[in-house]
């Protein structure tokens, strides 16, 4: 017998206690947790809570307008002195308009890894925003890129657009393809192992900055 | 017999004793879990919805169990359409065998691996380490015992035995001889042996060709694979490689996406005491431009089928590595995990470990007497297992087990050394005071920054590996030697 066979016969055998004609709907499962929604989706508070929780897990934010996006880019990332960012294919052109040509890394044709090491960070938009936690969602849509575009360059700018912020996961979750490959970033990577003393950015992003819009 | 309890583990009397001579150990170890009892109190208490999710967990578990199979196949169908590829093992040493064998296929001699549970429970890094592979843990704490050729002291902070003077010294002799030195003029600052981690660790990354993994949730419906992580090493292990292993337990998996919004919330409250870990990966077989070609999914059963025979026993499955019972019980607090003889200590790892790899061993008939059945840890666990009902339930088996057998009982042995243990009762005080403050009492205060990083999950959890025949750095030494 495979063991494919070998442990799904093990397993009917455990379940004899269930009945042949169950299925699994007949096992309840009660959703009475909040499906979410306050605040609304897209709305100031929603903008406003994500900021604070954003805040609090160590990453910079600042809220922009459609007028103030470029500019606000631009500082960004001369403030953090990067000689090369990446932007991904997709990246809005009006908001990488005050950046230098010669200051844009495109990923095509494909950067190595290597190459992405070399870079100082990445400008991306984001796919959602979760303001209950704190999360950015990308889902390598159109100004995202491979997941790889995110998580070697030592500096992450996201740039999220009022729209996008829901209250909570499960609001996140449904407006989600499962079948992309998404990650869900809360602040920059860290650690507690020494000593119990926290050290942000390990392995990620040192730096998370993010721009909402709206 | 890599799915054995620890061999040559002392009962549980035995060990904890000698932890609790460790003074440092134990008042670290109580920092640090009144540390994040609190953190877990009060993000739990933000959510005005915390037992319904609690409820929703707890039956979203049951109806997946009941129904294992169904939401198995439908699971290994979805991943398969989606370009990965299933595989089956009835026990850890068939899964270590499917792995080493997929690592051959590929040509490659080392993989960067994110800490998971279900690898150290088959002992995979050995097996590994037999086959010639060299397996690089990317977990800081990690690093820091696999460098200091030693063994994780506990479960939340495994390096808690070292001190930052110490970590530099052992990160400056052992550095260059895996790879990139650390610089000759570190210090002893968190920030700046972090930063050598990081640098050291790079290089592996970025010429990685395999990576092995965990999983937290797997996805019947979609096919989805889910990844909970804080320092970033979990993402570049999933993402970097060309070939992506990841080896899970048949209980993990759930039956649709939606599902996730209940464990999502669940998870990183109670395990690192956040509102969301700072990373979490979810993929779905292989994408066109994005992360690994190949993608291989083993399935492992490894004693699960006999947890989920037992009507009462089976909810054990339910649990998702949280952690946070332990951080609420007196006894793990004051013995730590070692005690516990198996990758799955404290009070999940009392009613796991008998369970998965049965009791005829004398650690494992010990282990459900291991409590005082205080009910703290089924207070906080986010899918409500009744780990004191398993406790008695398994009493009782181990007992009658013993009379059929005549072999000497565990139990009177067990309880002589709990209520030793347990012979300071302001400790057990305090520790069963802040156990009930991490329901819904003392929630509302005002907000602390999160505490990062090493719970994050039992993906990235660890406690006692089977001790390693050699050390890493002789393995090392030896297997480099035959190459070159
Ligand atoms: S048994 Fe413990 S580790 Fe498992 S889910 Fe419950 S509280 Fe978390």
């Amino acid at each position: 017998m495979s063991a494919r066979e070998d442990v799904l016969s093990r397993i009917r055998r455990a379940l004899a206690d269930v009945g042949d004609t169950e299925a699994p709907a007949d096992v309840p499962v009660p959703r009475h947790y909040s499906p979410g929604g306050t605040p609304p989706a897209g709305s100031q508070e929603a903008v406003k809570l994500l900021a604070e929780r954003l805040a609090d897990y160590g990453a910079a934010v600042q809220r922009v307008t459609a007028e103030t996006v470029a500019t606000a880019v631009a500082r960004a990332i001369a403030v953090r002195g990067g000689d090369c960012v990446v932007v991904p294919r997709g990246f809005p052109r009006e908001w990488q308009a005050g950046l230098a040509p010669e200051r844009v890394l495109s990923d095509a044709p494909r950067l190595s890894v290597h190459e992405l090491d070399r870079a100082d960070g990445v400008v991306t938009t984001a796919a959602a925003a979760i303001a209950g936690t704190g999360t950015l969602v990308l889902d390598g849509g159109p100004g995202q890129g491979r997941r790889a575009l995110t998580l070697v360059p030592d500096y992450h700018l996201c740039v999220v657009r009022a729209e996008q912020v829901v209250a909570s996961v499960p609001e996140a979750l449904a407006r989600l393809d499962p079948l992309r490959p998404l990650t869900f970033v809360s602040g920059p990577s860290a650690t507690s192992d020494i000593e119990l003393d926290r050290v942000e950015g390990v392995h990620g992003p040192r730096t998370l900055e993010v721009l909402l819009i709206g | 017999m890599s799915d054995a309890a620890f061999l040559g583990m002392p009962s549980f009397p035995k060990a904890a004793r000698n932890a609790l001579a460790d003074t440092q150990l134990r008042r670290n170890l109580a920092h640090a879990t009144g540390t994040i009892r609190q953190k877990r109190a009060d993000v739990v208490g933000e959510l005005d919805d915390w037992e319904e999710l609690r409820e929703a967990g707890r039956a979203i578990k049951e109806r997946t169990l009941r129904h294992l199979d169904h939401y198995l196949l439908q699971l290994e169908e979805r991943v398969t359409a989606a370009g990965g590829q299933v595989h089956w093992a009835r026990d850890g040493e068939e899964a270590c065998r499917i792995v080493t064998d997929l690592i051959r296929a590929t040509g490659e001699r080392e993989v960067v691996k994110v800490k998971s549970m279900a690898t150290q429970e088959i002992g995979l890094n050995e097996a590994l380490a037999d086959a010639g592979i060299a397996a690089y843990e990317t977990d800081l704490a990690e690093l820091i015992v696999q460098l200091g050729e030693d063994h994780p002291s506990h479960i939340l902070v495994p390096a808690i035995h070292r001190n930052r003077a110490e970590i530099r010294e052992i990160f400056l002799r052992a550095m260059a001889e895996y790879g990139a030195a650390a610089p000759a003029d570190l210090g002893d600052d968190p920030r700046q042996l972090a930063e050598a981690a990081r640098q050291h660790l790079r290089e592996k990354f970025l010429r990685a060709k395999v990576g092995i993994s965990g999983a937290n949730f797997l996805v019947a419906d979609t096919g989805t694979a889910v990844v909970v992580e804080s320092e970033g090493n979990g993402r570049m292990c999933l993402t970097l490689p060309e070939t992506l292993i990841s080896v899970v337990g048949i209980e993990k998996t759930v039956p649709t996406w939606q599902d996730l919004e209940v464990f999502l919330q669940l998870l990183p409250r109670s395990s690192t005491g956040e509102r969301m870990n700072p990373y979490t990966s979810t993929w779905t077989g292989t994408a066109a431009d994005d992360g690994p070609r190949a993608f291989h999914l083993v399935l492992l059963d490894g004693g699960r089928t006999d947890t989920l025979a037992d009507p009462i026993g089976r909810q054990a499955l339910n649990c998702i590595r949280c952690s946070a019972c332990l951080n609420v019980c007196p006894v793990y607090e004051r013995v730590g995990g070692h005690a516990y003889g198996s990758v799955y200590p404290g009070p999940i790892g009392a009613i796991l470990g008998p369970q998965l790899r049965g009791t005829s061993s004398e650690v494992d008939r010990s282990l459900p007497f291991a409590s005082t059945l205080c009910g703290a840890c089924y207070d906080v666990c986010p899918v409500k297992i009744n780990i004191p009902e398993v406790l008695v339930h398994l009493r009782a088996r181990v007992v009658d087990e013993s009379r059929e057998r005549r072999m000497p009982t565990p139990e009177r042995l067990a309880m002589t050394a709990a209520r030793w243990v347990l012979s300071e009762p302001s400790r057990l005080g305090t520790a069963q005071r802040a156990a009930s403050a991490g329901g819904r009492l003392l929630s509302r205060r005002g907000r602390i920054g999160r505490l990062p990083g090493p719970l994050s999950a039992w993906t990235d959890a660890r406690d006692a590996p089977v001790p390693a025949e050699e050390s890493f750095r002789t393995w090392w030494r030896r297997t480099r030697d035959e190459r070159t």
